[in-house]
Protein backbone atom coordinates (compact mmCIF):
# COMPACT_ATOMS: atom_id res chain seq x y z
CA UNK A 1 0.00 0.00 0.00
CA UNK A 2 1.38 3.34 -0.45
CA UNK A 3 1.52 6.31 1.94
CA UNK A 4 -1.76 7.96 0.75
CA UNK A 5 -4.12 5.26 -0.59
CA UNK A 6 -6.86 7.78 -1.26
CA UNK A 7 -5.99 11.10 -2.85
CA UNK A 8 -8.68 13.65 -4.22
CA UNK A 9 -7.82 15.39 -7.68
CA UNK A 10 -10.10 18.49 -8.08
CA UNK A 11 -12.93 16.41 -7.10
CA UNK A 12 -16.18 18.65 -8.02
CA UNK A 13 -19.61 17.01 -7.09
CA UNK A 14 -22.81 19.07 -8.50
CA UNK A 15 -26.38 18.33 -7.35
CA UNK A 16 -28.16 18.87 -10.59
CA UNK A 17 -32.35 18.64 -9.32
CA UNK A 18 -34.06 22.14 -9.07
CA UNK A 19 -31.57 24.65 -8.53
CA UNK A 20 -27.75 23.32 -9.23
CA UNK A 21 -25.48 23.27 -6.51
CA UNK A 22 -21.96 22.68 -6.39
CA UNK A 23 -21.52 20.85 -3.11
CA UNK A 24 -17.67 20.06 -3.21
CA UNK A 25 -15.53 22.34 -5.21
CA UNK A 26 -12.41 21.44 -6.46
CA UNK A 27 -11.42 19.67 -3.74
CA UNK A 28 -7.54 17.70 -3.96
CA UNK A 29 -6.72 16.14 -0.43
CA UNK A 30 -4.58 13.03 -0.16
CA UNK A 31 -5.62 10.86 3.08
CA UNK A 32 -2.67 9.66 4.63
CA UNK A 33 -2.18 5.45 5.40
CA UNK A 34 -2.80 4.13 9.06
CA UNK A 35 -3.71 7.52 9.85
CA UNK A 36 -7.14 8.67 11.21
CA UNK A 37 -8.35 11.94 9.29
CA UNK A 38 -11.13 14.14 10.17
CA UNK A 39 -13.31 16.26 7.87
CA UNK A 40 -14.53 19.21 9.87
CA UNK A 41 -16.41 22.11 9.33
CA UNK A 42 -19.89 23.35 9.76
CA UNK A 43 -23.23 21.84 8.65
CA UNK A 44 -24.06 21.69 5.32
CA UNK A 45 -20.75 22.46 4.18
CA UNK A 46 -20.13 19.05 1.50
CA UNK A 47 -18.49 17.00 4.50
CA UNK A 48 -21.00 14.10 3.76
CA UNK A 49 -21.02 14.40 0.03
CA UNK A 50 -17.28 14.84 -0.26
CA UNK A 51 -17.39 11.58 2.35
CA UNK A 52 -19.69 9.76 -0.30
CA UNK A 53 -18.36 10.25 -3.33
CA UNK A 54 -14.84 8.62 -2.11
CA UNK A 55 -16.65 6.06 -2.89
CA UNK A 56 -19.46 6.39 -5.41
CA UNK A 57 -22.20 6.43 -2.58
CA UNK A 58 -23.81 9.29 -3.53
CA UNK A 59 -24.57 6.97 -6.79
CA UNK A 60 -28.02 6.09 -5.22
CA UNK A 61 -29.39 9.68 -5.37
CA UNK A 62 -30.50 11.05 -8.52
CA UNK A 63 -29.39 14.30 -10.35
CA UNK A 64 -25.33 14.18 -9.09
CA UNK A 65 -22.54 14.70 -11.45
CA UNK A 66 -18.91 14.44 -10.54
CA UNK A 67 -16.00 16.48 -11.81
CA UNK A 68 -12.43 15.45 -11.67
CA UNK A 69 -11.34 12.09 -9.81
CA UNK A 70 -10.15 10.11 -6.94
CA UNK A 71 -7.72 7.78 -6.56
CA UNK A 72 -7.17 4.64 -4.90
CA UNK A 73 -3.99 3.49 -4.59
CA UNK A 74 -3.20 5.36 -7.45
CA UNK A 75 -6.47 3.71 -9.72
CA UNK A 76 -8.96 6.18 -10.63
CA UNK A 77 -12.03 5.41 -8.42
CA UNK A 78 -14.04 7.33 -11.43
CA UNK A 79 -12.76 6.77 -15.00
CA UNK A 80 -12.41 2.92 -14.90
CA UNK A 81 -14.22 -0.22 -15.68
CA UNK A 82 -13.86 -1.23 -12.08
CA UNK A 83 -17.71 -1.74 -10.59
CA UNK A 84 -19.18 0.15 -7.95
CA UNK A 85 -19.29 -2.17 -5.27
CA UNK A 86 -15.63 -3.80 -6.02
CA UNK A 87 -14.49 -0.09 -4.99
CA UNK A 88 -16.32 0.10 -2.43
CA UNK A 89 -15.53 -3.30 -0.87
CA UNK A 90 -11.74 -1.26 -0.72
CA UNK A 91 -13.32 1.73 0.65
CA UNK A 92 -16.07 0.95 3.44
CA UNK A 93 -18.52 2.81 4.85
CA UNK A 94 -20.14 3.36 8.08
CA UNK A 95 -22.98 5.90 8.40
CA UNK A 96 -24.48 8.59 10.73
CA UNK A 97 -27.24 6.41 11.91
CA UNK A 98 -26.17 3.28 13.90
CA UNK A 99 -28.08 0.90 11.21
CA UNK A 100 -28.51 -2.61 11.67
CA UNK A 101 -29.17 -4.88 8.74
CA UNK A 102 -32.32 -6.52 9.63
CA UNK A 103 -30.61 -10.24 10.34
CA UNK A 104 -28.99 -11.51 13.30
CA UNK A 105 -25.80 -10.17 14.74
CA UNK A 106 -23.26 -12.96 13.39
CA UNK A 107 -24.67 -12.21 9.84
CA UNK A 108 -24.67 -8.25 9.94
CA UNK A 109 -20.66 -8.70 10.48
CA UNK A 110 -20.83 -12.03 7.79
CA UNK A 111 -23.23 -9.88 5.72
CA UNK A 112 -19.97 -8.69 3.45
CA UNK A 113 -18.03 -11.86 4.09
CA UNK A 114 -21.07 -13.62 2.68
CA UNK A 115 -21.40 -11.73 -0.33
CA UNK A 116 -17.92 -11.63 -1.77
CA UNK A 117 -17.23 -15.14 -0.59
CA UNK A 118 -14.41 -14.39 1.20
CA UNK A 119 -14.20 -17.54 3.48
CA UNK A 120 -13.13 -21.19 2.96
CA UNK A 121 -15.75 -22.96 5.45
CA UNK A 122 -18.49 -21.91 8.07
CA UNK A 123 -15.65 -22.29 10.95
CA UNK A 124 -13.72 -20.39 9.23
CA UNK A 125 -16.32 -17.58 8.86
CA UNK A 126 -17.36 -18.36 12.57
CA UNK A 127 -13.72 -17.60 13.28
CA UNK A 128 -14.11 -14.11 10.89
CA UNK A 129 -16.92 -12.97 12.78
CA UNK A 130 -15.49 -13.35 16.44
CA UNK A 131 -11.85 -11.94 15.09
CA UNK A 132 -13.62 -8.64 13.59
CA UNK A 133 -16.35 -8.62 17.05
CA UNK A 134 -13.29 -8.46 19.01
CA UNK A 135 -11.89 -5.52 17.14
CA UNK A 136 -14.37 -3.45 18.03
CA UNK A 137 -14.72 -4.46 21.49
CA UNK A 138 -17.76 -6.10 21.10
CA UNK A 139 -17.59 -9.90 21.60
CA UNK A 140 -17.66 -10.11 25.01
CA UNK A 141 -21.22 -8.05 24.89
CA UNK A 142 -22.80 -9.96 22.65
CA UNK A 143 -21.26 -13.78 22.33
CA UNK A 144 -23.96 -15.27 23.64
CA UNK A 145 -26.18 -13.59 21.36
CA UNK A 146 -25.09 -14.15 18.26
CA UNK A 147 -28.54 -15.22 16.77
CA UNK A 148 -30.16 -12.11 18.28
CA UNK A 149 -31.47 -9.63 16.18
CA UNK A 150 -28.83 -6.71 15.54
CA UNK A 151 -31.03 -4.20 15.75
CA UNK A 152 -31.92 -5.57 19.57
CA UNK A 153 -28.92 -3.67 20.57
CA UNK A 154 -28.16 -0.56 22.21
CA UNK A 155 -27.28 2.82 19.41
CA UNK A 156 -23.59 2.36 20.63
CA UNK A 157 -23.16 -1.72 19.79
CA UNK A 158 -25.39 -1.16 16.79
CA UNK A 159 -22.58 1.72 15.79
CA UNK A 160 -19.27 -1.23 16.92
CA UNK A 161 -21.19 -3.71 14.95
CA UNK A 162 -21.69 -1.60 11.75
CA UNK A 163 -17.58 -0.80 12.05
CA UNK A 164 -17.40 -4.56 12.49
CA UNK A 165 -19.41 -5.24 9.21
CA UNK A 166 -17.34 -2.68 7.07
CA UNK A 167 -13.68 -4.06 8.20
CA UNK A 168 -15.16 -7.80 7.80
CA UNK A 169 -14.48 -7.26 4.42
CA UNK A 170 -10.82 -5.55 4.88
CA UNK A 171 -11.14 -2.45 3.40
CA UNK A 172 -8.30 -0.12 2.30
CA UNK A 173 -9.78 2.90 3.87
CA UNK A 174 -12.84 2.95 6.19
CA UNK A 175 -15.07 6.14 5.87
CA UNK A 176 -17.15 7.00 8.81
CA UNK A 177 -19.88 9.85 8.48
CA UNK A 178 -20.30 11.51 12.36
CA UNK A 179 -20.43 8.17 13.69
CA UNK A 180 -21.09 9.55 17.17
CA UNK A 181 -23.57 11.92 16.47
CA UNK A 182 -26.94 10.08 17.17
CA UNK A 183 -25.13 8.21 20.16
CA UNK A 184 -25.22 9.35 23.85
CA UNK A 185 -22.39 10.63 25.32
CA UNK A 186 -21.34 6.93 26.88
CA UNK A 187 -21.98 4.80 23.70
CA UNK A 188 -19.86 7.81 21.84
CA UNK A 189 -17.17 7.20 23.85
CA UNK A 190 -17.10 3.40 23.73
CA UNK A 191 -17.09 3.94 19.73
CA UNK A 192 -14.27 6.69 19.84
CA UNK A 193 -12.36 4.24 21.68
CA UNK A 194 -12.62 2.05 19.27
CA UNK A 195 -11.72 4.38 16.48
CA UNK A 196 -8.58 5.48 18.33
CA UNK A 197 -7.23 1.49 18.63
CA UNK A 198 -8.10 1.26 14.94
CA UNK A 199 -6.50 4.41 13.25
CA UNK A 200 -3.26 2.78 13.56
CA UNK A 201 -3.73 -0.72 11.62
CA UNK A 202 -6.31 1.16 8.60
CA UNK A 203 -6.88 4.73 6.80
CA UNK A 204 -9.63 5.64 8.75
CA UNK A 205 -11.63 9.33 7.07
CA UNK A 206 -14.23 10.81 9.82
CA UNK A 207 -16.29 13.46 9.31
CA UNK A 208 -17.33 15.60 12.62
CA UNK A 209 -18.65 18.82 13.12
CA UNK A 210 -17.28 18.49 16.82
CA UNK A 211 -14.20 19.98 17.25
CA UNK A 212 -13.47 18.62 20.26
CA UNK A 213 -13.70 14.99 18.86
CA UNK A 214 -11.56 16.24 15.88
CA UNK A 215 -8.88 16.62 19.30
CA UNK A 216 -9.27 13.69 20.62
CA UNK A 217 -9.30 11.44 17.58
CA UNK A 218 -7.62 12.90 14.44
CA UNK A 219 -4.12 12.67 13.19
CA UNK A 220 -4.85 14.86 10.14
CA UNK A 221 -7.29 17.72 10.37
CA UNK A 222 -8.91 18.87 6.42
CA UNK A 223 -11.53 22.15 7.04
CA UNK A 224 -14.03 22.43 4.53
CA UNK A 225 -16.10 25.43 4.13
CA UNK A 226 -18.69 25.93 1.40
CA UNK A 227 -17.23 23.28 -0.32
CA UNK A 228 -13.83 24.34 -0.65
CA UNK A 229 -10.92 23.20 1.35
CA UNK A 230 -9.63 26.13 4.02
CA UNK A 231 -6.67 24.52 5.50
CA UNK A 232 -5.65 21.14 5.79
CA UNK A 233 -2.71 20.06 7.95
CA UNK A 234 -1.74 17.53 10.96
CA UNK A 235 -4.19 18.01 14.34
CA UNK A 236 -1.34 19.98 16.27
CA UNK A 237 -0.50 22.13 13.68
CA UNK A 238 -4.50 22.81 12.70
CA UNK A 239 -5.44 23.72 16.28
CA UNK A 240 -2.25 25.48 17.38
CA UNK A 241 -1.42 27.26 14.59
CA UNK A 242 -3.92 27.78 12.15
CA UNK A 243 -2.68 29.38 8.67
CA UNK A 244 -6.39 31.04 7.42
CA UNK A 245 -8.62 33.56 8.58
CA UNK A 246 -11.33 31.71 7.93
CA UNK A 247 -10.32 28.62 10.00
CA UNK A 248 -9.18 30.71 13.12
CA UNK A 249 -12.63 32.08 13.20
CA UNK A 250 -14.31 28.40 12.71
CA UNK A 251 -12.16 27.48 15.97
CA UNK A 252 -12.40 30.50 18.10
CA UNK A 253 -8.38 31.55 18.09
CA UNK A 254 -5.17 29.08 18.13
CA UNK A 255 -6.34 26.69 20.93
CA UNK A 256 -3.92 23.87 22.39
CA UNK A 257 -4.38 20.00 22.35
CA UNK A 258 -4.52 18.06 24.81
CA UNK A 259 -4.19 14.28 24.39
CA UNK A 260 -2.29 10.97 25.91
CA UNK A 261 -0.55 10.08 22.98
CA UNK A 262 0.20 14.08 22.15
CA UNK A 263 1.17 14.46 25.87
CA UNK A 264 5.11 14.51 24.56
CA UNK A 265 4.73 18.13 23.53
CA UNK A 266 5.85 21.30 25.33
CA UNK A 267 1.23 21.59 25.66
CA UNK A 268 0.31 21.23 29.27
CA UNK A 269 -2.74 22.54 29.18
CA UNK A 270 -5.42 21.16 31.59
CA UNK A 271 -8.14 18.89 29.68
CA UNK A 272 -10.91 21.13 30.24
CA UNK A 273 -9.73 23.76 27.95
CA UNK A 274 -9.36 21.08 25.06
CA UNK A 275 -12.68 21.39 23.93
CA UNK A 276 -16.07 21.48 25.84
CA UNK A 277 -18.71 19.32 23.60
CA UNK A 278 -18.78 15.21 23.97
CA UNK A 279 -17.20 12.91 26.15
CA UNK A 280 -14.06 14.49 26.41
CA UNK A 281 -13.62 13.86 29.95
CA UNK A 282 -13.79 10.09 29.71
CA UNK A 283 -11.12 10.08 27.43
CA UNK A 284 -8.62 9.10 30.21
CA UNK A 285 -10.17 6.43 31.78
CA UNK A 286 -9.35 2.88 30.59
CA UNK B 1 -47.31 27.97 48.85
CA UNK B 2 -51.07 28.96 49.79
CA UNK B 3 -51.31 31.58 46.97
CA UNK B 4 -49.67 29.11 44.28
CA UNK B 5 -52.74 26.48 44.95
CA UNK B 6 -55.14 29.84 45.13
CA UNK B 7 -53.87 30.52 41.09
CA UNK B 8 -54.24 26.90 40.06
CA UNK B 9 -57.92 26.71 41.55
CA UNK B 10 -58.34 30.48 39.96
CA UNK B 11 -56.74 29.00 36.42
CA UNK B 12 -58.98 25.61 36.64
CA UNK B 13 -61.94 27.52 36.99
CA UNK B 14 -61.16 30.27 34.35
CA UNK B 15 -63.91 29.51 31.72
CA UNK B 16 -61.85 29.05 28.53
CA UNK B 17 -59.55 26.24 30.45
CA UNK B 18 -63.15 25.15 31.43
CA UNK B 19 -64.22 24.80 27.60
CA UNK B 20 -60.95 23.16 26.85
CA UNK B 21 -61.32 20.54 29.58
CA UNK B 22 -64.54 19.84 28.37
CA UNK B 23 -63.88 19.21 25.29
CA UNK B 24 -60.91 17.14 26.15
CA UNK B 25 -63.40 15.10 28.10
CA UNK B 26 -66.22 14.60 25.33
CA UNK B 27 -63.49 13.90 22.53
CA UNK B 28 -62.32 11.15 24.24
CA UNK B 29 -66.27 9.85 25.06
CA UNK B 30 -66.79 9.97 21.46
CA UNK B 31 -63.32 8.02 20.14
CA UNK B 32 -63.64 5.57 23.16
CA UNK B 33 -67.56 4.96 21.89
CA UNK B 34 -66.10 4.75 18.22
CA UNK B 35 -64.07 1.89 18.92
CA UNK B 36 -66.92 -0.17 21.34
CA UNK B 37 -69.21 0.65 18.04
CA UNK B 38 -66.63 -1.30 15.67
CA UNK B 39 -66.08 -3.93 18.01
CA UNK B 40 -70.18 -4.36 18.78
CA UNK B 41 -70.66 -4.61 15.07
CA UNK B 42 -67.95 -7.04 14.56
CA UNK B 43 -69.90 -9.31 17.33
CA UNK B 44 -73.38 -8.02 16.03
CA UNK B 45 -72.43 -9.33 12.44
CA UNK B 46 -71.04 -12.75 13.95
CA UNK B 47 -73.57 -13.29 16.12
CA UNK B 48 -76.53 -12.74 13.93
CA UNK B 49 -74.82 -15.09 11.18
CA UNK B 50 -74.45 -17.75 13.23
CA UNK B 51 -78.20 -17.39 14.28
CA UNK B 52 -79.27 -17.50 11.03
CA UNK B 53 -77.30 -20.71 10.28
CA UNK B 54 -78.55 -22.14 13.45
CA UNK B 55 -81.12 -23.59 11.06
CA UNK B 56 -79.19 -25.62 8.82
CA UNK B 57 -76.77 -26.28 11.50
CA UNK B 58 -79.13 -28.30 13.34
CA UNK B 59 -80.86 -29.97 10.52
CA UNK B 60 -77.27 -31.42 8.52
CA UNK B 61 -73.97 -32.38 10.37
CA UNK B 62 -71.76 -29.86 9.18
CA UNK B 63 -69.21 -32.57 8.45
CA UNK B 64 -71.67 -34.04 5.84
CA UNK B 65 -72.09 -30.66 4.32
CA UNK B 66 -68.44 -29.59 3.86
CA UNK B 67 -67.83 -32.82 2.13
CA UNK B 68 -71.08 -33.36 0.31
CA UNK B 69 -70.29 -32.52 -3.68
CA UNK B 70 -74.21 -32.00 -4.58
CA UNK B 71 -75.92 -28.46 -3.98
CA UNK B 72 -79.04 -28.82 -4.95
CA UNK B 73 -81.30 -26.31 -2.85
CA UNK B 74 -84.68 -27.35 -4.29
CA UNK B 75 -84.14 -31.08 -3.40
CA UNK B 76 -82.40 -29.92 0.33
CA UNK B 77 -78.95 -31.12 -1.06
CA UNK B 78 -76.26 -28.67 1.09
CA UNK B 79 -72.91 -29.45 -0.36
CA UNK B 80 -70.75 -26.83 0.26
CA UNK B 81 -67.60 -28.63 -1.40
CA UNK B 82 -67.47 -27.18 -5.02
CA UNK B 83 -68.30 -23.30 -3.55
CA UNK B 84 -65.21 -24.03 -1.23
CA UNK B 85 -63.17 -25.50 -3.97
CA UNK B 86 -63.88 -22.98 -6.67
CA UNK B 87 -62.72 -20.37 -3.64
CA UNK B 88 -59.61 -22.08 -3.14
CA UNK B 89 -58.65 -22.43 -6.60
CA UNK B 90 -59.29 -19.07 -7.61
CA UNK B 91 -57.53 -17.84 -4.37
CA UNK B 92 -54.35 -19.36 -4.91
CA UNK B 93 -54.13 -18.60 -8.51
CA UNK B 94 -54.54 -14.95 -8.51
CA UNK B 95 -52.10 -14.87 -5.47
CA UNK B 96 -49.79 -16.88 -7.57
CA UNK B 97 -50.03 -14.45 -10.37
CA UNK B 98 -50.50 -11.50 -8.62
CA UNK B 99 -47.86 -11.58 -5.76
CA UNK B 100 -44.87 -12.17 -7.91
CA UNK B 101 -45.99 -9.37 -10.33
CA UNK B 102 -47.01 -7.24 -7.42
CA UNK B 103 -43.42 -7.12 -6.19
CA UNK B 104 -41.78 -7.14 -9.11
CA UNK B 105 -43.54 -3.96 -9.53
CA UNK B 106 -43.04 -2.19 -6.65
CA UNK B 107 -39.31 -3.38 -6.42
CA UNK B 108 -39.00 -1.41 -9.56
CA UNK B 109 -40.84 1.90 -8.64
CA UNK B 110 -39.29 2.05 -5.89
CA UNK B 111 -35.61 0.99 -6.17
CA UNK B 112 -35.28 1.29 -10.17
CA UNK B 113 -37.35 3.83 -11.81
CA UNK B 114 -36.05 7.58 -11.72
CA UNK B 115 -37.46 11.04 -12.18
CA UNK B 116 -40.63 11.09 -14.40
CA UNK B 117 -41.45 7.40 -15.40
CA UNK B 118 -41.20 6.68 -11.88
CA UNK B 119 -43.84 9.38 -11.34
CA UNK B 120 -45.86 8.38 -14.10
CA UNK B 121 -45.54 4.69 -13.07
CA UNK B 122 -46.46 5.21 -9.29
CA UNK B 123 -49.46 7.58 -10.78
CA UNK B 124 -51.05 4.95 -13.04
CA UNK B 125 -50.84 2.06 -10.80
CA UNK B 126 -52.53 4.04 -7.80
CA UNK B 127 -55.30 4.91 -10.72
CA UNK B 128 -55.89 0.92 -11.70
CA UNK B 129 -56.11 0.08 -8.00
CA UNK B 130 -58.79 3.37 -7.66
CA UNK B 131 -60.94 1.41 -10.22
CA UNK B 132 -63.97 -0.26 -9.32
CA UNK B 133 -63.90 -3.95 -9.95
CA UNK B 134 -66.85 -3.92 -11.81
CA UNK B 135 -64.98 -2.32 -14.60
CA UNK B 136 -62.45 -4.93 -15.05
CA UNK B 137 -65.33 -7.41 -15.51
CA UNK B 138 -66.91 -5.75 -17.81
CA UNK B 139 -63.69 -5.56 -19.97
CA UNK B 140 -63.11 -8.67 -19.06
CA UNK B 141 -66.43 -10.24 -20.16
CA UNK B 142 -65.42 -8.61 -23.44
CA UNK B 143 -61.64 -8.75 -24.20
CA UNK B 144 -60.49 -11.54 -21.55
CA UNK B 145 -63.15 -14.27 -22.09
CA UNK B 146 -63.13 -14.68 -26.07
CA UNK B 147 -59.17 -14.47 -26.26
CA UNK B 148 -59.33 -17.20 -23.15
CA UNK B 149 -62.15 -19.14 -25.10
CA UNK B 150 -60.01 -19.20 -28.37
CA UNK B 151 -56.96 -19.21 -28.20
CA UNK B 152 -55.49 -20.02 -24.60
CA UNK B 153 -57.76 -22.85 -23.15
CA UNK B 154 -57.43 -24.91 -26.58
CA UNK B 155 -53.41 -24.83 -25.71
CA UNK B 156 -53.92 -26.86 -22.85
CA UNK B 157 -56.87 -29.15 -25.20
CA UNK B 158 -59.63 -27.41 -23.21
CA UNK B 159 -63.13 -27.00 -24.61
CA UNK B 160 -64.65 -23.59 -23.13
CA UNK B 161 -66.09 -20.48 -24.24
CA UNK B 162 -63.83 -18.81 -22.01
CA UNK B 163 -65.74 -17.88 -18.75
CA UNK B 164 -64.56 -20.19 -15.68
CA UNK B 165 -61.54 -20.41 -12.79
CA UNK B 166 -59.09 -19.30 -14.85
CA UNK B 167 -60.77 -16.60 -15.92
CA UNK B 168 -61.90 -15.17 -12.94
CA UNK B 169 -57.95 -16.04 -11.25
CA UNK B 170 -56.74 -13.52 -14.06
CA UNK B 171 -58.77 -10.79 -13.59
CA UNK B 172 -59.00 -10.92 -10.09
CA UNK B 173 -55.42 -10.96 -10.23
CA UNK B 174 -55.34 -7.87 -12.00
CA UNK B 175 -57.50 -5.81 -9.61
CA UNK B 176 -55.53 -6.88 -6.58
CA UNK B 177 -52.11 -6.22 -8.34
CA UNK B 178 -52.25 -2.50 -8.35
CA UNK B 179 -53.73 -2.55 -4.95
CA UNK B 180 -50.61 -5.00 -3.23
CA UNK B 181 -47.94 -2.46 -5.67
CA UNK B 182 -48.95 0.37 -4.15
CA UNK B 183 -48.39 -0.49 -0.42
CA UNK B 184 -45.77 -2.44 -0.81
CA UNK B 185 -44.21 0.42 -2.66
CA UNK B 186 -44.68 2.34 0.20
CA UNK B 187 -43.32 0.30 2.35
CA UNK B 188 -40.24 0.42 1.10
CA UNK B 189 -39.83 3.91 0.16
CA UNK B 190 -40.40 4.22 3.94
CA UNK B 191 -36.89 2.49 4.44
CA UNK B 192 -34.29 4.67 5.03
CA UNK B 193 -31.28 5.26 2.65
CA UNK B 194 -28.60 4.29 5.76
CA UNK B 195 -29.68 0.51 4.75
CA UNK B 196 -29.35 1.12 1.34
CA UNK B 197 -25.66 2.81 2.30
CA UNK B 198 -24.92 0.59 4.61
CA UNK B 199 -25.46 -2.44 2.26
CA UNK B 200 -23.71 -0.65 -0.75
CA UNK B 201 -21.27 0.31 1.43
CA UNK B 202 -19.55 -3.02 1.89
CA UNK B 203 -19.52 -3.75 -1.81
CA UNK B 204 -23.39 -5.33 -2.33
CA UNK B 205 -24.95 -5.03 -5.61
CA UNK B 206 -28.40 -3.30 -5.92
CA UNK B 207 -30.12 -6.34 -6.48
CA UNK B 208 -28.48 -7.95 -3.17
CA UNK B 209 -29.39 -5.61 -1.23
CA UNK B 210 -32.78 -5.77 -2.52
CA UNK B 211 -32.63 -9.17 -1.79
CA UNK B 212 -31.65 -9.60 1.55
CA UNK B 213 -31.66 -6.23 3.21
CA UNK B 214 -34.75 -3.79 1.94
CA UNK B 215 -37.41 -7.01 1.15
CA UNK B 216 -36.71 -8.30 4.82
CA UNK B 217 -36.63 -4.73 6.33
CA UNK B 218 -40.07 -3.80 4.15
CA UNK B 219 -41.03 -7.58 4.84
CA UNK B 220 -43.97 -6.94 7.57
CA UNK B 221 -44.93 -4.36 5.13
CA UNK B 222 -45.39 -6.30 2.37
CA UNK B 223 -46.95 -9.00 3.90
CA UNK B 224 -49.46 -6.72 5.12
CA UNK B 225 -49.89 -5.57 1.35
CA UNK B 226 -49.84 -9.44 0.15
CA UNK B 227 -52.53 -10.52 3.02
CA UNK B 228 -54.98 -7.23 2.42
CA UNK B 229 -54.74 -8.58 -1.51
CA UNK B 230 -55.59 -11.77 0.07
CA UNK B 231 -58.67 -10.89 1.87
CA UNK B 232 -60.03 -8.85 -1.34
CA UNK B 233 -59.55 -11.99 -3.38
CA UNK B 234 -61.32 -14.17 -1.19
CA UNK B 235 -63.83 -11.74 -0.91
CA UNK B 236 -64.08 -10.94 -4.68
CA UNK B 237 -67.69 -10.97 -5.79
CA UNK B 238 -68.45 -8.57 -8.76
CA UNK B 239 -65.56 -10.36 -10.91
CA UNK B 240 -66.36 -14.00 -9.87
CA UNK B 241 -70.23 -13.74 -10.31
CA UNK B 242 -69.41 -12.33 -14.10
CA UNK B 243 -66.81 -14.43 -15.29
CA UNK B 244 -67.21 -17.82 -13.40
CA UNK B 245 -69.65 -19.50 -15.23
CA UNK B 246 -72.24 -20.24 -12.20
CA UNK B 247 -72.52 -23.62 -12.16
CA UNK B 248 -71.72 -25.30 -9.05
CA UNK B 249 -69.89 -28.05 -9.74
CA UNK B 250 -66.55 -29.58 -8.58
CA UNK B 251 -63.99 -28.13 -11.26
CA UNK B 252 -62.21 -30.95 -13.10
CA UNK B 253 -59.63 -28.41 -14.56
CA UNK B 254 -58.98 -24.52 -13.97
CA UNK B 255 -60.66 -24.09 -17.36
CA UNK B 256 -63.67 -25.35 -16.09
CA UNK B 257 -66.52 -23.45 -14.76
CA UNK B 258 -67.76 -23.11 -11.28
CA UNK B 259 -68.55 -21.58 -7.77
CA UNK B 260 -67.26 -19.73 -5.37
CA UNK B 261 -68.21 -18.88 -1.50
CA UNK B 262 -69.41 -15.37 -2.38
CA UNK B 263 -71.51 -16.23 -5.90
CA UNK B 264 -72.76 -18.67 -4.09
CA UNK B 265 -75.03 -15.95 -2.26
CA UNK B 266 -75.18 -13.91 -4.83
CA UNK B 267 -76.57 -16.11 -7.35
CA UNK B 268 -78.72 -18.35 -5.10
CA UNK B 269 -80.21 -15.24 -2.56
CA UNK B 270 -82.48 -13.79 -5.01
CA UNK B 271 -84.74 -16.61 -6.62
CA UNK B 272 -84.00 -19.28 -2.83
CA UNK B 273 -84.31 -16.81 -0.04
CA UNK B 274 -88.28 -17.95 0.15
CA UNK B 275 -86.69 -21.51 1.14
CA UNK B 276 -85.88 -21.08 4.68
CA UNK B 277 -83.42 -23.85 4.93
CA UNK B 278 -81.72 -22.70 1.64
CA UNK B 279 -81.35 -18.99 3.57
CA UNK B 280 -80.28 -20.40 6.44
CA UNK B 281 -77.90 -22.64 3.91
CA UNK B 282 -76.53 -19.32 2.42
CA UNK B 283 -76.35 -17.20 5.71
CA UNK B 284 -74.04 -19.83 6.68
CA UNK B 285 -71.76 -19.00 3.72
CA UNK B 286 -70.95 -15.78 5.28
CA UNK B 287 -70.34 -17.06 8.40
CA UNK B 288 -67.87 -19.62 7.03
CA UNK B 289 -66.11 -16.21 5.05
CA UNK B 290 -66.51 -14.23 8.20
CA UNK B 291 -64.64 -16.80 10.11
CA UNK B 292 -62.01 -17.86 7.50
CA UNK B 293 -60.94 -13.79 7.08
CA UNK B 294 -61.04 -13.48 11.02
CA UNK B 295 -58.57 -16.64 11.38
CA UNK B 296 -56.57 -15.32 8.46
CA UNK B 297 -55.72 -12.14 9.98
CA UNK B 298 -55.36 -13.69 13.27
CA UNK B 299 -52.72 -16.04 12.03
CA UNK B 300 -51.38 -13.07 9.86
CA UNK B 301 -50.52 -11.12 12.87
CA UNK B 302 -48.99 -13.47 14.70
CA UNK B 303 -46.77 -14.10 11.99
CA UNK B 304 -46.11 -10.52 11.58
CA UNK B 305 -44.91 -10.16 15.26
CA UNK B 306 -42.55 -12.83 14.41
CA UNK B 307 -41.14 -11.25 11.41
CA UNK B 308 -40.70 -7.66 12.91
CA UNK B 309 -38.63 -9.08 15.70
CA UNK B 310 -36.93 -11.52 13.41
CA UNK B 311 -36.09 -8.72 10.40
CA UNK B 312 -35.95 -5.61 12.68
CA UNK B 313 -33.49 -3.12 11.49
CA UNK B 314 -31.50 0.11 13.11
Amino acid sequence: MTDTPLTTDQLSVTYTGDREIEAVKGVSIGFPANTLTTIIGPSGCGKSTLLKSLNRLHEIQENVTIDGDVLLSGDSVYNTDVPAPEIRKRIGYVPQTPTALPVSIYENVAYGLRIHGDYESKADLDEKVETYLRKVNLWDEVADRLDAPGAELSTGQIQRLCVARSLAVEPDVLLCDEVTSALDPVSAESVEKTLKRLKSEYTIILVTHSMAQARRLADEVVFLYLGEVIESNDVRSFFEDPQQERTKAFIGGPTPVNREDNATGPTTTPPTSAGGEGPAAGDDKQ
Amino acid sequence: MTTDTDSLQNRAQSSRLGRRLLAERYSSYWLTGAGYLAIALFAGITLLLFYRSLPILSEYPLSSMLTSANWDPAANNFGFLPAIVGTIYVTALSMLMGVPIALGAAIYIAEYAEGRTKTLVAALIDVLAAIPSVIFGLVALIVVVPVIGRYVAPVFSENTVGVGIFTVSLVIAIVVTPFMTSLSVESLESLPDELRETSLGVGATKFETIRSVLLRAAGPGIFSAILLGFGRVFGATIVPALLIGGQTQIPNSIFSTGQTLPTLIVNDFGELMSLPLTQSALIFVGLMLVIVVWLFNFGAMLVQQRLKRRWQYQ
